[in-house]
């Protein structure tokens, strides 16, 4: 699927919901559930600080698609970060690049991708372009 | 006579819905309020006698010189400082802080110690770690224990001659303790050290008597007290603030200016370098006003009778743990739920409504000592009521419930 398509998906999944607390409960089991990193990659390297909770990122290439892992211990951050990754994971660097995170505020989620909020999230979505760039380099 | 609802009428910002939700307004010890009677004092000034201070001979500059002025002496009164010049407006507790820091760099030897607490908000040892940098000196630490309140042996076993400076904050941000300030000065001043106390923390919720203290140096920001931002005062013995150097250079610090030498002007503006925040400063006075007029006793007991609420409501809830259990302490509870992260309990608090403060409150050496990533803070302030407080329990539980 291409990273708009389930852009689109999200989007849809997320207007069935009647509330915040619907939504939110939502994103808290997604990030009580996921098992999103192998835990031999909660290292120092991959930690991103947000000042409130901590995200840890790996990045992996495979068939010329990135594929990412990453983690948080704020279990709403770990919501979050499980929607980013369906999003923008085992996807080609090229699309990783050009992506948009406008769908974040259709969903209704802007809030915690505000730079003021420091939960690492927005840190987290350069990192993931970082390493996309990273890899299309090693591409061309 | 103390009524909270004729007091929260003052406050037009607690009208306001959250997130669909009534304001719960329970992170004032990060900033409180302000009240209409301030509000007033700042758009009367823009309105009316906006004008540069200190050297215009027109109306409005004598206008605006004059409340400046008076709010000076206005805040001599509430603090008790001996004269007005020992009263130096700064931009908040942080500008006072460096430039008492900044003064002592000249004073300091290699060698020298410095005294701080293991309470102290960042902006309290960050200062201290660059003046040791330059100085040569070497920070010290009084340790906490695990009621979050300074272990005061320890603190006699630090002090010696060596001991030149001594920092502890009046009451911390992260956990509300009461530190026992009067002792502390007493014990450094047997050894000669010098104190400087900051009252960021103290000032919503107490009136410092600085000559009873007989304190030397002591710091304060106007927005924790119903205030604007940007807008402090430090008050110096007038011994000390003579003996240290300006902070910065500018317009109004300076008596007289060839290029071969400038002598700088009398206490206070020796300190006062460039236009200051003058509608700041005003409102600053306005707000000291209107928190005497209401009474810092009443202030003092009712918030009292608000932490001993929440205390025990809070504790009625399983898994929840306090930090900060000094019987030393103002309305600030810090808490965690077991095995939850505070950002995800503030998050949903905010939802409902509900403004707490979570993370580390730029105190993370507390939080180291505690072994947690932060807490969730609420800090109640005179215009809170009980009802806040149940609406915080049942949000707490349902963010429980959410999380679990």
């Amino acid at each position: 699927m291409t990273i708009k398509s389930i852009q689109e998906d999200l989007i849809d999944e997320f207007s069935m919901f009647e509330d915040w607390e619907e939504r939110y409960q939502y994103m808290i089991d997604l990030g009580k559930t996921l098992p999103l990193i192998d835990e031999q990659y909660k290292t120092q390297d991959n930690i991103i600080k947000g000042c409130q909770s901590k995200v840890w990122v790996h990045a992996e290439m495979e068939d010329d698609k990135v594929v990412f892992t990453a983690d948080s211990d704020a279990i709403i951050t770990k919501g979050i970060i499980a929607i980013l990754i369906r999003v923008f994971s085992n996807q080609h660097p090229k699309d990783i690049i050009e992506a948009d995170t406008d769908f974040i505020d259709a969903i209704g989620l802007k809030e915690h991708l505000s730079p003021t909020r420091a939960n690492g999230l927005v840190s987290m979505i350069k990192q993931l372009k970082m390493y996309a760039i990273a890899y299309q380099t090693q591409l061309n | 006579m103390f009524n909270v609802e004729t007091i929260r009428k003052d406050f037009p910002i607690l009208q306001r819905k959250v997130n669909g939700k009534p304001l719960v307004y329970f992170d004032n010890a990060a900033t409180s309020q302000t009240p209409q009677q301030v509000i007033d004092a700042i758009v009367e000034y823009y309105s009316y006698y906006n004008a540069n201070i200190h050297r215009g001979v027109h109306t409005l500059s004598q206008e605006a010189t004059d409340k400046y002025e008076q709010a000076r002496l206005k805040i001599q009164k509430h603090f008790n400082a001996k004269a007005s010049h020992e009263i130096i407006m700064t931009s908040g507790t942080t500008h006072g802080i460096n430039l008492v820091a900044n003064g002592f760099a000249s004073l300091l030897e290699k060698g020298d110690e410095i005294i701080v607490s293991a309470l102290e908000h960042h902006s309290n040892i960050v200062p201290w770690q660059m003046l040791c940098e330059r100085s040569g000196a070497i920070l010290k630490v009084i340790p906490m224990n695990d009621e979050g309140a300074l272990v005061m042996s320890a603190y006699a076993d630090l002090l010696s001659e060596k001991t030149k400076l001594v920092f502890v904050n009046h009451i911390s941000n992260a956990l509300g303790t009461i530190n026992p300030i009067e002792e502390i000065i007493q014990q450094a001043h047997a050894v000669g050290a010098a104190v400087l106390i900051d009252g960021a923390q103290a000032c919503p919720h107490v009136k410092p008597d600085v000559q009873a203290l007989d304190v030397d140096f002591y710091v304060a920001s106007a927005h924790k007290m119903c205030g604007p931002t940007g807008v402090g005062m430090l008050y110096g013995k007038e011994e000390w603030l003579k003996k240290l150097p300006p902070y910065q250079g500018g317009g109004e610090m300076i008596a007289e200016v060839t290029f071969e030498k400038t002598t700088y002007a009398d206490l206070p503006h020796k300190f006062e370098a460039g236009t200051p925040n003058i509608c700041g400063g005003i409102a600053f006075g306005a707000a000291i006003d209107y928190m005497n007029a209401i009474g810092f006793d009443k202030i003092a007991t009712y918030e009292h009778e608000l932490l001993d609420y929440a205390t025990a409501q809070l504790l009625n809830i399983p898994g929840l743990k306090i930090y900060g259990t000094s019987k030393q302490k103002t309305s600030v509870i810090s808490f965690n739920l077991a095995g939850i992260h505070p950002y995800d309990v503030g998050t949903l608090l905010d939802k409902m409504g509900i403004a707490v403060r979570t993370g580390h409150h730029c105190a993370q050496p507390i939080m180291d000592y505690f072994k947690i990533p932060g807490t969730i803070r609420a800090s109640f302030a005179f215009y809170n009521t009980r009802d806040e407080i149940d609406a915080l329990v049942t949000a707490v539980q349902k963010a429980q419930l959410m999380l679990s």
